[in-house]
């Protein structure tokens, strides 16, 4: 094995056989992450439950009863978990992607690996919260007597792929930035947090009328709308959606994984 | 012939200087409104040079064969971290291109990836794998390990390491580092944790390493006696460049001889963040001419200027350490000052301290200087002065009197106070 050590490097097809060398690490960094969130935290398991039960039960309250926010035909409480679900899992992973290079100064500094892992450990951490909250959909959708159109449901786990492809995606490209403009992390929750109303979590697109494509834009948008088909019937499977909200994510993932590789030579001098 | 392991060519690596630290992303906007084509005309000059830039390495070339230990020396901000730096693939160089044949393992630093709520048994597996190891080779050394670490450590194996003591978490993250089955193991000062046994137990190890495994390895260290009885060759870096190279005691002696000796006096980067600063240390013989060649019948005066910005109480202190990396002596001003009160007005103070003639033998010593208060350290300069004594062997030197042989395993040769008479015929 010889080790080239030359000044810059670009995105090569290496970078993913290394990557592939590396998933052990990927595997304990994971681990790490997921012994220590568990051990921590005094509700442990708990908490991954409360956060979307108690934000949809909220949001029911004052959105589906109150202001009676229409959602497809569907009870809102089940409508807006699933927004709820999709979304916490996005944004989380968004923003915990966003500084995961910074806060793992220590192994960026001190040690090599292919830098990618971190982004994507954490990610993967995040989906695992996601796969554990799920379960509550499981039961929700017993209690409102929901069964999901079994010839979709394989399309589940590519619908959560995409998912997975654009908070990744997005994550690289703020963490890449983060390590330069110190100042990204702080405005960061700020526009994810508007993002949340240019996604239909609380509310269905069609409440849009004549501006519901200006969603379409937004991978999540085609992720939880899918995702409502698949599980509610309503509305009807776009197709169209689904393609535009997968090749959005794709692109997405890709601009992350490309801003990152460029960015990554400096990442051990920045910090 | 061995074959080559590592081979550098002109590497060097160029840092640009940032005023207080980070870039922000509202300073950049701002800068672009004020001023939105500063850096189009940065690009249409070629010839710029930008003022800000500063090499830390330049045109390092050298090559290291199988089974070799080389160590690096050099003076603080030589380049030395850098250059490993850079041959562990964490920082890429600016130019230049090195080649490693094999598989390498780093230690820049113990315990990288620790996690205190973790336990011992599960540190051991993040990281072994953050090193590099995989799953199987963890588990095969996993006994080997923690046999290596110690008896306090294997009682504690599934303790969350918060309740390590310091000594116990550097030893269970050597003792992983040590079990890596690398063909190049890159170490950088690490040894200068942990306490002088385990220190012995850590360098045997290494030997032990290169011996029966013929593993090449490439150690920093300031610890110049461990340098010394471990590494076969030396580089010597001096500025980002590399200035010699050869077998260690040759280069060594150059070192101590050349750069160890010119921090006859040295002035320091004023950080006027804190509450109080060293500004200069030097080094003055009887006469208060400069110098860092003492006989050792001369007395060593030792002068520290230093301010007190915040009016602080404050104990201006120096440590000796001796070439072998044992300190010494440690000397405080309280002679002078035993209440501190008169240190906690805001001001510029000046400590003279002066080291007896006839104390210590001749050998190469270094100066780490502190300002520090019970348990508050406000300032500190690691290897801040090196000296040499040197021993004249004339009538001058009542210590060692007629006796004329070199005795280097003696730290100390004072003249001790002693009386003499006669008690019997």
């Amino acid at each position: 094995m010889e080790i080239i050590i030359k000044p810059k490097k670009i995105l090569s097809l290496d970078d993913f056989f290394e990557l592939w060398r590396y998933r052990e690490l990927l595997y304990f960094l994971v681990w790490r992450s997921f012994k220590v969130h568990y051990k921590q935290t005094f509700i442990g398991v708990a908490w991954v439950f409360f956060q979307p039960l108690v934000t949809a039960g909220v949001f029911s309250i004052f959105f589906g009863k109150f202001i009676n926010v229409p959602s497809d035909g569907v009870p809102y409480p089940i409508f807006v978990f699933v927004g709820v679900l999709f979304w916490q899992f996005f944004s989380g992973a968004l923003l915990e992607t966003g500084s995961s290079i910074t806060s793992h100064a220590a192994l960026v500094t001190k040690v090599y690996c292919p830098r990618l892992l971190i982004p994507l450990s954490t990610v993967v951490v995040k989906s695992i919260d996601f796969f554990i909250a799920s379960t509550l959909l499981v039961v929700l959708m017993v209690v409102y007597h929901y069964t999901p159109r079994f010839e979709y449901v394989i399309i589940l786990p590519i619908i959560f792929f995409i998912a997975f492809l654009s908070a990744a995606g997005g994550g690289m490209i703020l963490t890449a930035i983060n390590v330069k403009y110190r100042d990204v992390q702080y405005i960061a929750p700020f526009f994810v947090q508007l993002l949340l109303f240019f996604t239909p979590v609380i509310y269905p697109p069609s409440l849009l009328k004549d501006h519901a494509w200006l969603l379409a834009l937004n991978p999540m948008t085609g992720v939880i709308q899918s995702a409502r088909s698949i599980l509610f019937g309503t509305p009807e499977f776009n197709f169209f959606l689904f393609i535009l909200s997968a090749s959005s994510g794709c692109i997405l993932f890709f601009v992350g994984i490309f801003l990152f590789k460029k960015m990554e030579s400096s990442f051990a001098d920045l910090i | 012939m061995h074959p080559v392991m590592i081979e550098a060519q002109n590497i060097g690596k160029k840092y640009r200087i940032v005023q207080g630290g980070y870039i922000t992303l509202r300073d950049v906007l701002a800068r672009c409104i004020r001023d939105p084509l500063a850096s189009f005309r940065k690009k249409i000059n070629a010839t710029y040079i930008d003022p800000k830039d500063f090499w830390v390495l330049k045109g390092v070339s050298f090559k290291i064969n199988q089974g070799e230990i080389v160590g690096i020396i050099g003076k603080n901000g030589a380049g030395k971290s850098t250059l490993l730096k850079i041959l562990t693939r964490i920082t890429p160089p600016t130019e230049g291109e090195a080649r490693i044949r094999g598989k390498i393992a780093a230690l820049l630093e113990v315990g990288t990836g620790f996690h205190s709520e973790l336990t011992g048994k599960e540190n051991i597996f993040v990281n072994g794998a953050i090193l590099g190891m995989t799953k199987r080779e963890i588990i095969k050394n996993f006994d080997e390990i923690v046999e290596f670490a110690g008896e306090g450590v294997k009682k504690f194996l599934d303790m969350p390491v918060k309740r390590y003591s310091s000594g116990m978490l550097v030893r269970l993250a050597f003792s992983i580092a040590a079990h890596l089955e690398p063909d190049i193991l890159f170490i950088d000062e690490v040894l200068a944790v942990g306490d002088d046994e385990f220190q012995k137990k850590c360098l045997g190890k290494l030997e032990n390493i290169r011996r029966e495994k013929n593993k090449t390895i490439f150690f920093v260290s300031h610890n110049t006696s461990a340098i010394q009885q471990i590494c076969d060759r030396c580089l010597l870096l001096s500025q980002g460049k590399l200035v010699k190279e050869g077998k260690s005691a040759d280069v060594l002696e150059y070192y101590l001889n050349n750069e160890g000796r010119l921090n006859i006096s040295t002035s320091f980067l004023i950080d006027d963040t804190k509450e109080a600063y060293i500004e200069t240390v030097g080094l003055f013989n009887e006469n208060g001419f400069s110098t860092s060649r003492f006989a050792t019948y001369e007395n060593i005066y030792i002068e520290i200027r230093w301010t007190n910005r915040e009016g602080v109480p404050i104990t201006p202190n120096i440590k000796l350490i001796n070439q072998a990396g044992i300190s010494i002596l440690l000397a405080f001003d309280t002679p002078a000052d035993f209440t501190g009160h008169k240190k906690k007005e805001k001001g510029h103070y000046l400590n003279r301290f002066k080291i007896p003639a006839h104390l210590l033998n001749s050998n190469y010593y270094y100066l780490d200087i502190a300002l520090n208060y019970h348990g508050i350290c406000y300032d500190y300069k690691n290897y801040a002065l090196g000296f040499s004594v040197w021993d004249p062997m004339d009538d001058k030197c009542i210590a060692r009197g007629d006796f004329k042989g070199i005795r280097d395993d003696i730290v100390l040769w004072p003249a001790l106070e002693c009386s003499y008479e006669k008690i019997s015929k």
